[in-house]
């Protein structure tokens, strides 16, 4: 049976669209019906504005009516972390330091979903500037995971993952810097991709950390994904990081790339503190990729119990600097007490910015200072060149690398408060942005208690074609999207 | 508009730091803003006097998500830069964030170079006051430690209850000239910034309008015994808007920190505003509190690899140098020390100049130098005009110079017909047949007019035959005065011996 539209995949509405049995306004109504209905226990929007969605609907419908169809986002409801900037949108970053700030511009990937005809709906919520791993570091809200109310999405990208599994959207983009896609991917039984640092331009995304930071797409299969990464994809004369490299057709490349694979299995991502529900989920995964013929072979990343520490030296180190903008001076939050300009800058930045923002900005600009830089950030970055090549040296071997997404599925709002604990999550992500390497979580089972679980794959740099093609080979095969949340 | 090198300074400091034995030690950090179309790091414009805030898009306003994407055209500039003052160029150079707050600057950190500089050493060729304004003087190569480009900062403009900060000038391609501690006076530090400003102004890379802050200096200042090779404790002086105010400000600063160390005081490293207007300083801030800026590798930018091929292209445009340039001109056109140093120091007026010796020929070099200076300086002046926007073409001057040379018309002639055709753009033969001024050297007219001239001077004429020679002047008067100004003196002197010995 299908679902209903607002459930359907990309792929799915996309046919219809097409093929006129729907139309964009009724598509696009269907998920502002559904938000109407959810959003109450979910909160994954910071903002909608639905006049606008079905203004966007009632466009791609006229295209479809003379027959210029822009392709197959073309009249699809997409919604954006708000991250992204959205020309004449609310952009907050999830803070309150930007509560009030419309963007006057669009980011590169907007542009290019506004070229693809994507109506653009949604502003999804997200940890503050994109920290966290729950949206609990969210300004204006929390957002509730849709499997399990009383869980976290995961974060930071979590609206956009809640989002999608809740039918508030066909697909979404988030953020991912440390594994802010791929976790709530895996928390919230969707397909999320991070691609390689450089594939899609950062301009228009509100930066946590440059050298990190990468925007992906959330979808219901991994065939969606494919679509999605071909419309943002691309070198962008804005973006000096953004790589020049062709892009293939992603979705073509799923049927012509048959395998079978070799994939490495990292010991070091099986140890201590992986759930035994998701390891089993996971060695699951494994056995099915070994009956359709790949080889399975185990892999060392020596470098691994490094990951999370490089993790945040760079991160906070790049954070505090690209937040200073963040000063009450032009377009922030200013606090009504400022009397001198360092009044401006101590107050504004104490009452706009939340306790973890406020900890990495401090964290970061500790290991930049003098007499400390040589010792963290420096050491760092070399370690990072490290945990590269521990994976450039897997390839020589395997085709891909093959993990759990999180050590464990969600767990309760509220139960993490711990910032340290809270790092853990992100134990098996990270090292995939510290390498600059696509990994892609999907939908591998659930745990006994109904909770989602993700498997990861990381792919070779650029080599996304191979890496959707791995991913959906267990995608196309399992039906795990098609248990819906009990909303 | 025309600076003269190596002009004559007053040296009032010499003698007390003499009398002490003491010597006085200066480098200078010399920011100049590089003449590109668009900002440093993004496509919007630049320039000077537009209205607040119009030069501003999201990167220079720093608005979430935006990005810096280097301007290839400032790093040519600077390239060209690092050529004309012998740099080496370093292959790779990278981008550094400098961060510290503060209202000018809307990322709150500025995008800086800060251990891979683009150019490192070179030097700054310098002419220090000869003996007299006719005397060249001694030349001294003051060395660099390194250029480096960074992106300038907005203005604030502060009232009583409130700043306002303008943005157009952030964003602006800046490079930073470092010197090395190896000035000794302020006379050699306002010949190193006159250096500076011809050589980047003849390159093309900057005006360095100093009141528009195209040119901005700081000194560092510090003395120490003769013969001592630590350096004494430095003070940085800080807003040094102009030539003057920077010589003014480092004679200050030496005499200051002379009489602290009279007093028996000790010299405090600080940082201090001079004012070039009543003449004095006051401390801005001391060592302790600097600011740490935290400078890391921007991940916004990649780090820029300057090949072969980019450094033969940049040196292909490069000028020649104005000290290498005078120098020929003395050698090649035997031009006197004078001259040159009023044709080199603009390039347009020395390519001028050889544009006319192109086609004059090199023989008639003095006389081409002598013209420009004097005359077309003067009737440029008078005029009020930029000598592009002359009607005066090289080809013209070489023809009147010709038309002297060949006889065709006097020197005071070609005075008048130079300023016709400074005037009309009329060319100075038509001028000389238009109003009839051709010299009618061999005609009868012209010995009549010598017959006449001894006839009505008898006396004049029984003085020269008795030996007094000059007593010939009195005679040329009338002869010249007869001709209209258009008898070739020489001949008239020729033909009024002939017929005095008849």
């Amino acid at each position: 049976m299908a679902h209903s539209l607002p459930f359907q995949s990309l792929t799915q509405v996309a046919d219809q669209l097409a093929a006129g049995q729907v139309s964009s306004v009724e598509l696009t109504q269907a998920v502002i019906d559904q938000t109407q209905a959810v959003e109450d226990r979910v909160n994954a929007f910071i903002s909608t504005d639905s006049v606008d969605a079905l203004a966007q609907a009632a466009a791609a419908d006229q295209r479809r009516a003379v027959g210029e169809l822009l392709g197959p986002l073309d009249g699809v409801p997409i919604a954006l972390k708000d991250v992204i900037a959205v020309r004449d949108q609310p952009l907050t970053a999830g803070s309150k330091m930007l509560e009030k700030f419309v963007s006057p511009y669009d980011a590169t990937v907007t542009t290019k979903l506004k070229d693809a005809g994507a109506v653009l709906w949604g502003r999804a919520n997200c940890d503050e500037f994109a920290m966290g791993s729950s949206t609990e570091n969210s300004a204006f809200k929390t957002t509730a995971n849709p499997y399990d109310l009383s869980r976290v999405p995961g974060g930071s990208s979590g609206g956009s993952a809640a989002a999608l599994a809740a039918g508030e959207a066909i697909a979404t983009l988030g953020s991912d810097t440390g594994g802010s896609i791929r976790q709530p991917a895996a928390f919230c039984n969707v397909v999320g991709l991070k691609p390689t640092y450089g594939l899609i331009s950062r301009y228009g995304l509100a930066a946590y950390a440059s050298s990190l930071d990468q925007i992906g797409s959330f979808t219901r299969t991994v065939e969606d994904a494919a679509i999605m990464l071909g419309a943002i994809a691309g070198h962008d004369d804005r973006d000096s990081t953004s790589f020049k490299t062709p892009i293939p057709d992603y979705r073509a490349a799923l049927a012509e790339k048959k395998g079978p694979w070799k994939l490495g299995i990292p010991k070091e991502y099986f140890g201590e503190g992986l759930d035994p529900e998701v390891g089993a989920a996971v060695e699951k995964a494994i056995a099915f990729y070994r009956e359709q013929g790949c080889e399975i072979k185990e892999v060392s990343l020596p470098h691994t119990e490094y990951c999370l520490s490089t993790y945040y030296i760079i991160a906070t180190a790049e954070a505090s600097s690209n937040l200073a903008r963040y000063d009450g001076v032009r377009y922030t939050h200013r606090s009504a007490d400022a009397k001198t300009v360092e009044d401006v800058y101590f107050k504004s930045r104490a009452e706009g910015f939340g306790a973890e923002v406020k900890r990495r900005i401090i964290l970061g600009t500790y290991v930049l200072s003098s007499g400390y830089y040589d010792a963290y950030y420096l050491r760092a970055q070399k370690v990072r060149t490290l945990i590269r090549q521990d994976f450039l040296n897997a390839y020589q071997k395997v085709d891909a690398v093959l993990t759990p997404t999180t050590p464990t599925p969600a767990f309760k709002i509220g139960e993490t408060a711990d910032p340290l604990a809270m790092y853990l999550q992100d134990i098996y992500t990270v090292s995939v942005n510290l390498a600059g390497l696509p990994g892609i979580s999907i939908p591998a089972g659930f745990s006994e208690a109904g909770l989602p679980i993700g498997l990861q794959l990381i792919g070779q740099p650029y080599q996304e074609a191979d890496l959707l093609a791995i991913a959906n080979t267990y995608d196309s095969t399992h039906d795990w999207n098609s248990r819906l949340p009990e909303l | 508009m025309f600076h003269i090198m190596g002009y004559s300074l007053p040296a009032t400091h010499y003698s007390l730091l003499q009398k002490m034995n003491y010597e006085a030690v200066i480098g200078l950090e010399v920011h100049v803003q590089v003449k590109t179309a668009s900002k440093i790091f993004t496509r919007v414009g630049q320039g000077y006097g537009f209205d607040e805030n119009t030069l501003t898009d999201p990167v220079v306003l720093a608005l979430p998500g935006a990005l810096p994407v280097m301007n290839k055209a400032a790093l040519d500039a600077i390239i060209k830069a690092g050529l004309m003052l012998d740099c080496e160029i370093a292959e790779v150079c990278k981008w550094d964030r400098k961060n510290y707050f503060y209202p000018d600057s809307t990322k709150n950190y500025q995008i800086s170079q800060f251990d891979q500089p683009i150019c490192n050493g070179g030097y700054v060729e310098i002419e220090l006051p000869g003996e007299a304004r006719n005397i060249m003087g001694e030349h001294k190569k003051i060395p660099l430690t390194r250029i480096h480009l960074e992106e300038d900062v907005g203005k604030l403009n502060h009232g009583t209850n409130e700043s306002l900060v303008d943005y157009n000038r952030a964003g602006t391609p800046l490079m930073e000239i470092v010197s090395d501690p190896a000035l000794q006076s302020a006379e050699e530090a306002y010949a190193y910034l006159t250096t500076l400003r011809t050589t980047m102004v003849y390159a093309g890379i900057s005006d360095c309008d100093m009141e528009k802050g195209q040119m901005r200096c700081d000194a560092n200042i510090s003395i120490r015994p003769v013969g001592q090779e630590e350096l004494g404790v430095k003070v940085e002086l800080k807003n040094l808007n102009s030539i003057s105010y920077v010589r003014d400000g480092i004679n200050h600063e030496i005499k200051r920190q002379m009489s602290v160390l009279k007093k028996g005081g000790i010299i405090v490293q600080e940082t201090r505003d001079f004012d070039g207007i009543t003449g004095t300083s006051q401390s801005l801030r001391t060592k302790e509190d600097a600011h740490d800026y935290r400078y890391f590798p921007d991940p916004d930018l990649m780090p820029v690899r300057v090949d072969r091929e980019w450094k033969e292209r940049i040196a292909a445009e490069c000028p020649e140098r104005p000290f290498d340039k005078q120098r020929r001109f003395m050698e090649e056109y035997d031009l006197p020390y004078t001259i040159t140093s009023v044709l080199v120091p603009d390039r347009d007026l020395s390519d001028w100049f050889e544009a006319v010796v192109a086609i004059a020929g090199k023989a008639q070099a003095q006389a081409v130098g002598n013209w420009i200076a004097n005359d077309l300086l003067r009737e440029l002046s008078a005029a009020q005009i930029e000598l592009a926007d002359s009607k005066l073409m090289p080809a013209h001057l070489a023809e009147l110079v010709g038309l002297i040379k060949a006889g065709t018309i006097t020197k005071q002639i070609a005075r008048e017909v130079f300023a016709e055709t400074f005037g009309s753009g009329e060319t100075p033969t038509a001028v000389v047949e238009r109003k009839g001024l051709k010299d009618d050297t061999n005609s009868y007219e012209l010995e009549q007019w010598c017959r006449d001239a001894i006839a009505g001077n008898e006396k004049a004429r029984e003085q020269f035959l008795a030996g007094k020679d000059g007593a010939i002047n009195a005679l040329k008067g009338p002869v010249m005065k007869a001709s209209r100004g258009k008898a070739n003196p020489k001949l008239v002197d020729e033909t009024l011996r002939r017929l005095l010995a008849e």
